[in-house]
């Protein structure tokens, strides 16, 4: 690991200032992520902004009806939490379906959203990675790409985004609030990360000097009825090959409200909005489960190792419809 | 370098650290407690598992310099030869390991899965989330304890362990372990 200058944050405005001032700064919250990069070369700050003890680490109840959940709460606190555990159960078992215990005692939320990929390439520094370095080409793209997106892809690269927590938030509409000394501004989740295009080394829309401080999730009645199914190669403590949160209101047989995002398929947690415009409104039956997600999935992409994916998500989307309606939510 | 105080099992002790070290590394090289072990120094094993302030956490992807002040508790800290923890006594009647290499993090482990399990932590097997309380059946512990790899493949010895201590399963209880034969 490359030295650098620790320093601990004692409020957000001298995090902001940081970040704001130093090219090379990088923030440190859980330090799941970026610790590992920093030991595989991968990251390189010259100054580590840390960020643990700062206040951001509060879920609270929002006037309207939804929660506003702190960017340093952790990753084990968010998932135990009653109101996420009875009104979002679909965020709750994401969370719960990510990393193991001990990482989810260290990994905050903001931290997940930003956490890197891990397709092997990124952490190999004697690979080309367009990611890592622009320009160098791009290693799975012919090489070992089994895990790798399908939808959203470019020539550049076809890296996913890990994040299980981030799948169920985007299903559920969240928000994120971010800091810089410019001031506040709210960015909707499902526009944080970017599609990698010609540049796969710009992964979010945050400007450098910005800081996430939380996630709102708005009040969604929906969402009690809601499951995440993810699909991986052990049972426990590995990444999706394919992962579904799915949110659905079933009324007289028919579908009166759903909503559906992917995971594992990417470089974003996927919301699948075409998918939800052919559910609602139609009979809640797997032959029409199997219709949305096909038009949701007719632009993916497969390459020889992972073109399975594509069918895996088929089926996993009408899997976990079909429980919704057979069982209810996972609350 | 930076001034760490480090509050390891009730002792605390302030060393000089270049903030690049790892708690694991302080824990092992400067403090000389080296039951904690050292395995894929990546996050993926579980090998370095420690308790902070009780809750489970993996010491090689934690900067030593960000848990000054912290109560830390290795597995020096929870038992001794001749006083082990409940943990300790049962990973032995229940053959709990083979090679010792992963063991102080599964027993580290384990005591912070059990303290969650009792404050009503679920996990991904469990069938109602909004339930407060859940059975620490089998599934239920293999998916807690799943960041604790073991090579040598002692998972239902340590299975047996934990839910003996736990106190839930009959059978592992009034079993008759081959080491008191």
């Amino acid at each position: 690991m490359r030295p650098f200058t620790y320093l601990s944050a004692p409020d957000v405005t001298t995090a902001l200032r940081a970040i704001a001032t130093e090219p090379g700064a990088r923030l440190l919250a859980g330090g799941t992520n970026l610790v590992d990069l920093m030991r595989q070369d991968v990251e390189r700050p010259t100054t580590v902004v840390d960020i643990s003890t700062l206040p951001l680490d509060e879920v609270q109840e929002l006037p309207a009806g939804g929660l506003r959940i702190g960017a340093l709460v952790r990753n084990s606190r968010l998932a135990a939490h009653p109101a996420v555990r009875s009104r979002y159960p679909v965020l709750s078992q994401a969370v719960l379906s990510g990393a193991s215990g001990q990482l989810r005692n260290m990994a905050t939320v903001g931290g997940n959203l930003l956490q890197r990929t891990r397709c092997p390439y990124f952490a190999d520094g004697t690979a080309a990675c367009n990611k890592r370095d622009p320009g160098s080409g791009c290693a799975a793209i012919g090489g070992f790409h089994r895990g790798s997106a399908v939808l959203g892809t470019s020539e550049h690269c076809i890296a996913t985004h890990p994040s299980d927590m981030a799948v169920a938030l985007v299903a559920l509409d969240a928000v994120v609030e971010v800091q810089s000394l410019r001031g506040t501004r709210r960015i909707p989740l499902a526009e944080l990360h970017v599609l990698p295009g010609d540049t796969p080394d710009v992964e979010t829309a945050l400007d450098p000097d910005e800081l996430v401080t939380a996630v709102e999730l708005p009040a969604l009645p929906v969402a009690a009825s809601s499951r995440y199914r993810k699909v991986r190669d052990r049972a426990s403590f590995a990444f999706a090959l394919v992962s579904v949160a799915a949110a659905m209101e079933v009324a007289d047989g028919t579908v009166t409200a759903a909503r559906l995002a992917l995971g594992g398929v990417a470089a974003r947690p996927w919301r699948a909005h075409l998918a939800e415009r052919a559910l609602v409104g139609a009979p809640a039956t797997e032959e029409d489960f199997r219709r949305a997600a096909t038009a949701e999935l007719a632009t993916a992409v497969g390459r020889p190792q992972n073109a399975f994916k594509i069918e895996l998500a088929r089926r996993t989307v009408v899997a976990t419809l079909h429980q919704l309606t057979t069982e209810g939510g996972a609350a | 370098m930076a001034e760490v105080e480090l509050r390891v099992n009730g002792t605390s002790s302030r060393v000089q650290l270049d903030p690049r070290v790892s708690l694991l590394d302080a824990l092992r090289e400067r403090l000389r407690l080296t039951g904690t072990k050292k395995g894929c120094d990546q996050g993926a094993c579980g090998a370095c598992t420690v308790l902070v302030d009780g809750e489970r956490i993996l010491a090689c992807l934690a900067l030593a310099v960000q848990y000054g002040g912290r109560e830390i508790t290795t597995v020096e800290g929870l038992g001794r030869p001749g006083r082990l923890h409940p943990l300790q006594e049962a990973f032995i009647r229940f053959d709990g390991f083979q090679c010792g290499f992963c063991t102080s993090g599964q027993i580290c482990s384990a005591v912070g899965m059990l303290a969650e399990h009792r404050a009503g932590v679920p996990s991904v097997v469990t069938p109602r989330l909004a339930a407060t309380a859940t059975p620490l059946s089998e599934a239920e512990i293999r998916e807690r304890m799943s960041g604790n790899l073991c090579r040598c493949g002692a998972y239902d010895g340590i299975v047996d362990a934990i839910q003996h201590v736990a106190g839930v399963d009959d059978r592992a209880a009034t079993a008759e372990p081959a080491a008191d034969r």
